[in-house]
């Protein structure tokens, strides 16, 4: 039998699915989802499910709470988070629908209309993890758990009634012993790679970065479920490039001049010493406002692109983000140079509205 | 269906011990239910059948998303209905049962007896189901589109209702006409026949008598005469909706109306439920295996975290203090009185008044009653309740007050209204143009505006011509209008 609330579930389900849709543009260009990223799943606030009412504005309401601190210590952070009171009804709070990531990528992939990625055909390297997950009662001494033996011991000590609650001295016996146990299991190796290449030079801006932040993320989504495990590394470039983490790659910001060319032999130069082509498949983004040093530089790049880039990876996306600065030159050496070379794509990206048609220009030929 | 053996004789022996401590309550019927089943129960406020609807869906999709990370689990869930049903989860031990059993008791005996609840109707379980038939027929008839569209105005304005009304005589928005002429006042002196056209010349007369209609007109377009609270009612006698739209919104009445009382009672309810758990557990039904068990899972309800007020906590701990301050007699004119901080901390008089007092005050009270009374300042610093407010430049909540007054005002004003603003129709003839005029309470915090706004295009649906709240915005009293296509925000004086 269909369950009732099915059907309110599913109605819901598509109020909300069509918004996402509807808004997605939105989301993208805001960013918002990746400030509220938890580990696998994404909190998107769905602003209009919350019927209206007349009601206070939280921040003028403030409320009653209870527990320890001085006047003037934080209780709870001001955005639109309202701490919990008495007499507060359930609807108060701003709903936020946690998609995962999967189904994120999904709904992603049928609004841009994106291919499935046909992987290089290699084998699964597996990896086993383990996970610590249950109790049980034997077990080295080291996993001991402290609290469940306590809890026992004291359990036993009531039942017998050797409790004294003038003396509480609880003695735990070997059966009261409880130890940790833990789970293996199988996770398939990653057998993709993406490389992201920043321009950092003087020109980016804190808005062109912003730009490639949002976009990286998505392709990052799209990515890692075709790819169920998927490594990323990281490289900046002003006159030289540079291999960083994750944080710095959004947060630099340098000064300097810009040869593109240290960044692709950079990222050459790491698939060369650890992602044999054969095996994995790999992914090179580069973003830039175009600007390169000298002409002499992008035949450089032109020629690393034809000997070993393109050679060795599945696709090689170039998105330029515009600068007042920059001539925007660089994307269109690429384009006379590669016109219509299967595994590269151009893509310009004006403003954080074109990050929309820019990930589908990168990712729909399902590389 | 029915519970399994074991459980039944427990739930026998549970009642026999509420029996005795006083407990009355009607039938109780318990369910045991799979966790999804009990999700989708609570999805619709405890009723199975409730009319369809996205937001049952909503709250579904939170609650079986909170169970299934361990953030949440439901207990228990209990219907004031005669007789009261009450909801059991099937993977929940034996202690948990236990302990949901008799707190389903109290609040049964809270529902019974609460003066509060003493207007809401007993077979509510069979109107929700009538209501639901109801709202199908008209998706069948009129779409479920437009249908599932109308409820979601319509709850837009569920609040908009007087808790009060119930106790209230009923009164009709529109009072009828009255048939008798009014009588046409007009000053006409004594004289004689033959000097009457000069001392009351007819002139005057006939002005005199048009002015004094024109007052009478201009006092009859007054309309409603006095400002009206349920404003839910006044649209379902005065708004322009088809049949079947009037009947969907008596039934969003209808539903609120009914669980106005659970939310003015929130912190009695959960308190005297915990009390008598608590009480009927350790003095009669958990045995030496099962304490801890017990104690873990009691902690748990009475949790204060993160600065929260925990209702539960709050009431029973209100609860335990009345027992004990009526017990040893710590009230009345004496007691006030006496300044001496030791007399006081060893006062007992051995009244054993206690017991009763606390049965007489869930008979009686309200939560806002039961504060307002009860909240002592050795009470808030005992408990270490404190104020908070928002602050602008950190964008933070803080602790603002620890002061007793402080803290009592803020807790009276947030279970006020439930913490909602008061709004009435002042006018709903505004202009002479049946356009709705309807006016803030304003008790010094400003409304939501964004929500306002949205608010107030919802009931322009329902009443189908402009409409107008007056409110204050950062001390401005201001006039924010829709006209059916745009807000409009005029000062006014």
């Amino acid at each position: 039998m269909v369950k009732k609330i099915e059907k309110d579930h599913n109605r819901f389900r598509q109020i909300i699915r069509s918004r996402i849709k509807k808004d997605l543009r939105k989301y993208i260009t805001r960013g918002e989802l990746i400030g509220k990223k938890g580990r696998d799943l994404v909190s998107i606030p769905v602003p209009q499910i919350n019927i209206p009412h007349f009601r206070y504005s939280p921040k003028q309401t403030g409320g009653v709470g209870q527990g320890d601190g001085e006047i003037g210590t934080p209780i709870a952070q001001g955005d639109g988070q309202e701490p919990g009171g008495a007499g507060e009804e359930a609807g108060e709070h701003i709903l936020e629908v946690d998609v995962s990531l999967d189904e994120l990528a999904q709904m992603l992939a049928e609004m841009l209309e994106l291919p499935n990625i046909t992987a290089k055909g290699k084998k699964n390297i597996v990896s086993q993890k383990d996970k610590y997950s249950g109790i049980s009662l034997a077990g080295p001494e080291s996993l001991r758990h402290f609290k469940r033996t306590y809890r026992q011991a004291l359990k036993r000590h009531i039942i017998t009634r050797t409790y004294d609650p003038d003396n509480p001295i609880i003695v735990p016996m070997r059966e009261d012993r409880r130890y940790r146990t833990w789970k293996t299991t199988n996770l398939p190796e990653a057998n993709a790679v993406i490389i992201y290449m920043m321009d950092v030079s003087g020109s980016m801006g804190d808005e062109q970065k912003e730009i490639v932040r949002i976009e990286s993320f998505w392709i990052d989504t799209w990515l890692r479920y075709q790819y169920k495990n998927i490594s990323a590394r990281y490289i900046i470039h002003d006159a030289v490039a540079r291999e960083v983490d994750q944080d710095t790659f959004y947060r630099t910001r340098e000064s300097g001049g810009t040869i593109i060319s240290s960044a692709y032999k950079l990222a050459n130069k790491l698939i060369d010493e650890s992602y044999n082509p054969a095996e994995w498949n790999i992914y090179l983004f580069h973003f830039s406002d175009g600007d390169n040093w000298g002409e002499i530089d992008t035949d450089e790049c032109v020629r690393l692109l034809e000997k070993h880039l393109l050679a060795k990876a599945n696709l090689f996306c170039y998105g330029q983000v515009e600068s007042p600065y920059g001539s925007g030159q660089f994307i269109r050496d690429l384009d006379h140079k590669f016109n219509d070379h299967e595994k590269i794509v151009l893509s310009e990206i004006p403003d954080k509205d074109a990050i929309y048609r820019s990930i589908k220009e990168f990712l729909g030929k399902g590389k | 269906m029915n519970l399994p053996v074991h459980l039944s004789a427990v739930k026998d022996e549970i009642k026999e011990s509420a029996r005795e401590f006083g407990l009355d309550f009607y039938e109780t019927i318990f369910e045991l239910l799979e966790y999804d089943e009990v999700n989708e129960v609570a999805s619709y406020g405890g009723f199975p059948t409730r009319y369809p609807h996205w937001r049952f869906g909503m709250e579904y999709e939170e609650l079986s998303k909170s169970y299934s990370y361990g953030l949440s689990k439901i207990y228990e869930m209990v219907i004031n209905n005669d007789p009261c049903y009450a909801y059991l989860m099937r993977s929940n031990n034996l202690v948990d049962q236990k302990l949901v059993i008799a707190h389903v008791y109290a609040h049964c005996d809270f529902f019974k007896n609460n003066l509060w609840f003493s207007r809401t109707n007993r077979k509510m379980m069979d109107e929700m189901a009538n209501h639901a038939t109801r709202v199908r027929r008209y998706m069948e008839k009129f779409g479920e589109e437009e249908v599932e569209d109308f409820v979601d105005v319509c709850l837009s304005v569920e609040n908009l209702i007087d808790p009060h009304a119930p106790f209230m005589e009923k009164k009709e928005t529109a009072p009828e006409d009255k048939d008798e002429e009014p009588q046409p006042v007009s000053l006409r002196f004594k004289s004689k026949d033959y000097l009457d056209p000069f001392v009351n010349p007819p002139q005057v007369i006939a002005a005199q008598r048009r002015m004094h209609e024109e007052k009478v007109k201009s006092q009859s377009r007054k309309f409603p005469e006095e400002s009206w609270r349920d404003i839910l009612q006044f649209l379902i006698e005065q708004a322009p909706l088809e049949k079947w739209q009037r009947d969907v919104l008596s039934i969003i009445r209808e539903e609120a109306y009914y669980f106005v009382p659970q939310g003015q009672t929130k912190i009695m309810n959960e308190g005297w439920a915990t009390y008598w758990h608590s009480k009927i557990m350790t003095s009669r039904v958990l045995n030496d295996s099962e304490i801890i068990d017990y104690a873990d899972h009691h902690s748990g309800t009475l949790l204060t975290g993160a600065g929260r007020l925990n209702p539960y906590k709050l009431g029973v701990e209100l609860f335990r203090d009345i027992e004990e301050r009526w017990n040893r007699g710590m009230f009345g004119k004496e007691w006030e009185e006496c300044d001496d901080l030791t007399v006081k901390r060893s006062w007992n008089k051995n009244l054993g008044l206690g017991r009763q007092k606390i049965f007489e005050v869930r008979k009686m009270y309200n939560d806002v009653m039961f504060i307002d009374a009860f909240l002592t300042p050795e009470f808030c610093r005992e408990q270490k309740l404190f104020a908070y407010n928002y602050n602008d430049r950190s964008s933070m909540y803080e602790i603002s007050d620890r002061d007793f007054k402080a803290v009592k005002r803020k807790l009276l004003f947030q279970l006020t209204n439930f913490g909602q603003p008061i709004i009435v129709v002042d006018d709903a003839n505004y202009l002479n143009r049946g356009e709705l005029y309807l006016r803030h309470k304003h008790e010094g915090i400003d409304l939501k505006i964004d929500e306002a706004h949205d608010t107030l295009r919802n009931l322009s649906m329902i009443w189908t011509r402009p409409v107008h709240l007056e409110t204050i915005l950062e001390e401005c009293k201001t006039l924010l209008s829709f006209d059916g296509e745009e807000h409009r925000e005029t000062e006014i004086d």
